[in-house]
């Protein structure tokens, strides 16, 4: 194998991997807060539309990220206002929240199909969702807020004692994985398949919800994950290029594998604790009790 | 009260009146978005084809994004109890799905895209997209420099083998070492996956793209690494116009128009067509002139001829498989029934076809 060639199976995996960062480390966020939203793939998908529809309209890179950004805002703001203010059901919502954005989404960009664009460079991208994971994990162990909102994940009825207030601090996680979710959509449409297609976003925002379990709630294991899952994808590709004989479908299921693997590891209570998943998880709080 | 009645059986009437009156109802189900610019894209062109040439007498809906399982039957069995009088199912994994609602509605004649079952109601339809792919493949031979072609797969089903082996038996004609690196993506659509596979094989010395996947994600990273691409089931040059070549583009308007004007007439019958060149069913998107030599292009036009009269085969022995048994003698075409069930690579590509 010469270099030339690693370094460009490296350059495949790095902009293939980038979205899954930029979703898990978002949900990450939101599930470190104590809320599980389901509605990654649909918020995914609207914050892709919303990019490149607002780049066809506009021509500004700016424009179509910062749009795409705000709808991921709104997107999971009506979330947070479901399962924070009217204590709605956190999987129901979420899942109805995937199928509201496969559905908007395809009807926003129905004019726009085929539009051709000029891509992005995604090397900006690349790097960004490096920092942002190191952000994520600084603010998370390093930073008092980070500590209170960890609090509010493993048990908000303690934080909301202590006088934390436990729907504001879930509110903002909730709009952060929103707007990381936009900006993972955004990324596909403008730098890494340069287009808008429906539904093209293709099942990774549950590739991206699998990845927080497996990366049991840990800011760098969900980019050491990402980029396994990633990787194992674009390696299995390279050995069919080279003829080598290979259960391509083995590797389709293997993210999703490996999580049950995690998940099965969790459900022992005693490792639970030491997996560091949010006790409050999908737990409704009433203010008050 | 009252009113509500009103209402309820004005609406009746209007039901029962359309479902009565004389425009027959043509439905269709389809597997993408109309705007894949890709296999359903075309499907619906030719939807829309066949509502221009019939005018008053059909109407026509489709549904989109049907996925090849269960949902599918809803789908379909959805289009026969609103009244369709014609469905057309244009996927080859709505086999089963299709066959078991026609069952149940003996007096609806259905159409099976890319399938081989028939039934009393079921025809099938498809076209010898192989015919374009031989074409392509001579071009590839002459147009290549690094001797390596890379094939973007979807599934490992007859069609897409067949594709492959065409292709491969046209290139290396013009070039005996053109060597083949196929990727299996085991999707018909996924743009960033198409992508990614696009990618791997320009990394690894392909310096032309050929997909058998939905979407213009692969020809898009061909024209961003500066090699050459194919484009699939419509013409794509729009995105991609420094590296396409080409693309085999799948008319159905014609098809449509005709089964539906059976329908319409009362002279439907269940039946299996296989066109391709010579009905107009397969053919070649125009030639880029900017990127292929002239007397290239003239070879290509005069092979589509070839296809046409029936003295040109992709499939003309002596083939031999990847063991080196002789499964077309010299001198003769391969039997439709070998093309139907192809699931062997011919000798000379690498690797295996995927079980």
């Amino acid at each position: 194998m010469s270099v030339d060639l690693i370094l460009g199976i490296l350059q495949i995996v790095l902009i293939a991997t980038t979205p899954l960062v930029f979703a898990g480390i978002g949900e990450l966020v939101t599930e470190k807060s104590g809320v599980l939203n389901l509605g990654v793939e649909g918020m995914m998908l609207v914050g892709a539309v919303t990019a490149f529809v607002t780049l066809v309209i506009t021509g500004s890179y700016f424009f179509a990220f910062f749009i795409s950004l705000l709808s991921g805002v709104v997107m999971s703001g009506l979330f947070a206002f479901l399962v924070l203010f009217l204590m709605s059901n956190q999987i129901a919502t979420g899942l109805a929240l995937t199928i509201f954005g496969i559905g908007l989404s395809s009807m926003l960009g129905k004019e726009y199909i085929g539009t051709p664009i000029n891509g992005l460079s995604p090397w900006f991208f690349v790097i960004f969702s490096f920092v942002i994971v190191f952000l994520v994990s600084y603010f998370f162990y390093k930073t008092k807020m980070g500590l209170i909102l960890r609090a509010v994940g493993e048990s908000h009825n303690s934080a909301h004692a202590l006088g934390y207030s436990v729907i504001k601090i879930r509110f903002l996680s909730i709009l952060f994985g929103g707007s990381m979710c936009a900006l993972a959509g955004s990324y596909i449409s403008i730098c890494y398949a340069p287009m808008w297609q429906e539904g093209m976003t293709a099942g990774r925002g549950w590739i991206a919800l699998a990845l927080v379990v497996f990366a049991t709630w840990k800011p760098e294991r969900v980019l050491i994950g990402a980029y396994i899952f990633g990787g194992v994808t674009i390696l299995q590709m390279n050995l069919q290029a080279l003829g080598l004989r290979f259960p391509g479908q083995f590797f389709s299921m293997a993210p999703y594998l490996a999580t049950i693997v995690v998940l099965v590891l969790i459900s022992s209570n005693r490792l639970r604790i030491k997996l560091s998943a949010p006790a409050s998880l999908t737990l409704p709080f009433y203010k008050g009790r | 009260m009252i009113k509500f009645i009103t209402i309820i059986s004005t609406f009746l009437v209007f039901a029962f009146g359309s479902a009565n009156a004389d425009p027959k109802k043509v439905g269709f189900i389809y597997i993408g978005p109309p705007g894949d610019h890709g296999w359903t894209y075309m499907h619906d062109v030719g939807r829309q084809y066949m509502e221009s040439q019939l005018g008053d007498s059909i109407t026509s809906t489709y549904i989109e994004n049907v996925p090849e399982n269960a949902d599918a039957v809803r789908a379909i069995r959805k289009l026969a109890d609103s009244g369709h009088d014609l469905i057309f199912t244009t996927s080859f994994n709505y086999m089963d799905q299709t066959h078991e609602v026609a069952k149940d509605f003996p007096d609806i004649k259905f159409e099976h895209a890319t399938g081989y079952i028939q039934a009393d109601n079921v025809a099938t339809y498809s076209a010898r997209f192989y015919e374009g792919r031989m074409i392509e493949g001579h071009i590839a031979g002459h147009m290549s420099k690094t001797g390596t072609i890379g094939y973007i797969a979807s599934f490992p089903i007859p069609e897409v083998v067949r594709g492959i082996n065409a292709f491969y038996l046209a290139a290396a004609k013009i070039n005996p070492d053109i060597k083949m690196k196929i990727i299996w993506v085991f999707t018909w659509y996924d743009p960033g996956k198409e992508a990614d596979a696009a990618n791997t094989l320009i990394n690894q010395g392909a310096d032309i793209i050929v997909q058998h996947t939905d979407t213009y994600a692969p020809c898009q990273a061909a024209q961003k690494a500066g090699v050459y691409a194919f484009g699939q089931a419509s013409n794509q040059e729009a995105f991609c116009p420094d590296a396409h070549l080409t693309s085999i583009e799948d008319i159905w308007g014609p098809y449509y128009a005709e089964r539906a004007k059976a329908v319409v007439d009362g002279t439907w019958s269940s039946g299996d067509t296989w066109d391709g060149m010579d009905k107009g069913m397969v053919v070649m998107s125009p030639y880029n002139t900017k990127l292929m030599p002239t007397d290239l292009i003239q070879e290509a036009v005069n092979m589509e001829v070839g296809i046409k009269d029936g003295t040109l085969h992709p499939f003309t022995g002596p083939i031999y498989n990847q063991a080196g048994e002789l499964v077309v003698p010299e001198g003769e075409v391969a039997p439709d029934g070998m093309l139907l069930g192809m699931n062997f690579y011919v000798q000379g590509i690498d690797g295996e076809v995927p079980q």
